[in-house]
């Protein structure tokens, strides 16, 4: 279970350039629980990954997972019970080490790495079952530089990478934005069986009011640095991708009297 | 020949300076220029403790120890103390200088008259073949010592190669070269990303350290000046290497180092040979790295236009 109380984060505080990315935002995702996010861009979805991955530090707040509180934990200490992908395919594999190296590497996320061999026999004939479930034929090319495939194989593979020691929660930004149609359906569905199979604790933040209609039990919605919309069960089976059309409209509206507000406002009195 | 003979031995010796900047600046692309201070580091640490009358491969090994120290105290000003990376390094090798001079106590001492490690290779050499004149190699007359002293070197410089190739391949080795490859990847696998640079470093100024303890060994004096220019020497030799071996994986590359080290030492001495001026070798050296830097992208961009021209 993830627990997440209160947490803030400002960017740049005291500066010109200050950003409040989250606004004491309070999330639980319970045991099994496979939560969306969406969101405006700049509504503080990829840093509340971070807060949780320990990539950023909060400024005020607590993080608890798997009944530990993580919040002064380093961001490779939380490795040991995060699985993380990226949105960049580039991010979450090492280019030059080959597919085997980099799923051997990821086998043993979060423990000590000693003097042992990377790649025994067992190892990796265990890898090689693992890579052929992905059905991409990617078994045969075990030996190959990860750098030399596509952005959907790599992505497919740091999918993989992230479960392969089944974590306590799988972070997963926007890990289909940069692919296209073909390979994110494709990644997509690896991502739904995967999930299902092992029945992990998931937050996905995506861009898709498709994937975010018809994936996970539970719909959040970021504005601002704050959850606005919290659907769960059957409220979320419910909706549309016309809802979520209508709920980012809702939004901008509301922005847009904002910003009129404030212009107003500011042709009165100064 | 015996100008050959000398000229592959310190190529020898200086590949171990050519696999430490190999880890430093191709796995962590780390310009790291403690290289030049590690290198005379090694060389006083194992001179000093040779006159001492302590055993030359122990010593020699404390050298080493010496630089994995220094390589260390870069790493960590870096990542702790979030210094600049290459200021770090700038740091390190300034505060060596005076290190080196508080070592040796003055800026030259003299090994002609101690037992060293060629020697005793020397000594081994003739245990094991007879003791002798010079030997007929190839229709050439050559000294046993030098043979013997080429055989040690190249035995160096094979196990530590060995041993870096096999160190590569373990659970820690491996994450180190991810570590260089996409940090960001590594720490989201748990991976403390600033503990492997600063363990990448010691390993890199270790092995350039032994370099400069043995070469110190070899041409029979440390030097507080002897690791002036060695980053970009290595460098050198690690481009040279990669040039023969194509961009390859680390097996490949590894090789491709220790032969970089040696053909660039054979390259120098024959362009001395020819009468270059000694004191313009540094400037040759830099300038052949930059050209080796620069040039791809030039031949690139060259090709992108005439591409351009003829769409
Ligand atoms: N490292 C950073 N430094 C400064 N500002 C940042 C940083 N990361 C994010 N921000 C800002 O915080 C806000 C939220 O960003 P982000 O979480 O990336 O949004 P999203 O992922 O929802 O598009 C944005 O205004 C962004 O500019
Ligand atoms: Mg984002």
């Amino acid at each position: 279970m993830l627990n997440i109380k209160d947490i803030s984060k400002t960017f740049n505080p005291g500066t010109p350039d200050e950003v409040q990315a989250i606004k004491h935002v309070s999330l639980t995702v319970p045991e099994g629980s496979f939560v969306v996010v969406i969101g405006t861009n700049g509504s503080g979805k990829s840093t509340l990954q971070q807060l949780i991955a320990g990539a950023c530090v909060p400024d005020s707040g607590s993080i608890e997972l798997a009944g530990q509180d993580i919040t002064r934990w380093g961001e490779h200490r939380r490795a040991a019970l995060i699985g993380r992908v990226f949105q960049n395919p580039f991010s979450g594999t090492a280019p030059t080490l080959s597919i085997i190296e980099n799923m051997a590497l990821a086998a043993r996320r979060g423990q000590r790495r000693g003097l042992g061999w990377l790649l025994s026999g067992a190892v990796r004939r265990h890898l090689r079952e693992r890579v052929a479930e992905l059905g991409m034929g990617l078994e045969d090319r075990l030996d190959n530089a990860i750098g030399s495939l596509s952005g959907g194989q790599r992505q497919a593979l740091t999918l993989l990478m992230a479960v392969l020691q089944r974590p306590s929660l799988l972070l997963l930004d926007e890990h289909t934005a940069a692919l296209d149609p073909k390979a994110s359906d494709q990644v997509i569905r690896l991502t739904r069986d995967m999930v299902a199979r092992e029945k992990l604790t998931t937050v996905m933040v995506t861009h898709s009011m498709h994937q975010a209609a018809h994936l996970g039990d539970r719909l959040i919605m970021m504005v601002n640095g704050e959850i606005r919309q919290d659907l769960a069960d059957e409220r979320k089976r419910r909706v549309h991708v016309e809802d979520l059309l209508a709920l980012f409209e809702q939004v901008r509206r509301a922005d847009r009297l904002d910003a009129s507000a404030a212009e107003l406002l500011r042709s009165r009195y100064v | 020949m015996m100008l050959l003979i000398g000229s592959l031995t310190i190529g020898l010796i200086l590949s171990l300076l050519a696999l430490g900047v190999y880890i430093s600046f191709r796995v962590f692309s780390f310009a790291d220029i403690t290289t030049e201070g590690s290198l005379t580091l090694g060389a006083a640490v194992a001179a000093v403790l040779i006159v001492r009358g302590v055993n030359p491969l122990a010593a020699t090994l404390a050298g080493g120890l010496a630089g994995m120290v220094a390589g260390s105290i870069t790493g960590l000003l870096h990542t702790r103390c979030g210094v600049h990376a290459l200021l770090s390094g700038i740091l390190v090798m300034t505060a060596l200088y005076s290190v080196n001079l508080r070592i040796m106590g003055r800026s030259n001492i003299p090994l002609m008259s101690v037992k060293t490690l060629p020697q005793q290779a020397g000594e081994l050499g003739d245990a094991l073949f007879g003791a002798g004149g010079p030997v007929l190699l190839w229709g050439w007359t050559v000294e046993r010592e030098a043979l013997a002293m080429l055989t040690g070197a190249l035995l160096v410089a094979v196990l530590v190669a060995l041993l870096l190739y096999l160190f590569f391949k373990t659970n820690l080795g491996s994450a180190m070269r991810a570590t260089g490859d996409n940090a960001q990847m590594m720490r989201a696998q748990g991976i403390h990303t600033g503990n492997m640079l600063v363990l990448g470093l010691a390993i890199a100024n270790g092995l350039v350290a032994l370099a400069g303890a043995l070469l110190a060994q070899f041409q029979g004096f440390a030097d507080v000046q002897m690791g002036i220019g060695m980053l970009v020497w290595g460098l050198a030799s690690v481009i040279i290497g990669q040039a023969l071996v194509g961009p390859s994986r680390f097996g490949l590359a590894i090789i491709g180092a220790v032969m970089g080290a040696v053909l660039f030492r054979l390259l120098v001495a024959i362009a001395l040979r020819w009468g270059l001026n000694p004191n313009d070798l540094k400037l040759m050296t830099a300038l052949f790295v930059l050209a080796a830097l620069v040039l791809p992208t030039v031949l690139r961009s060259l090709r992108q236009r005439k591409a351009v021209r003829h769409a």
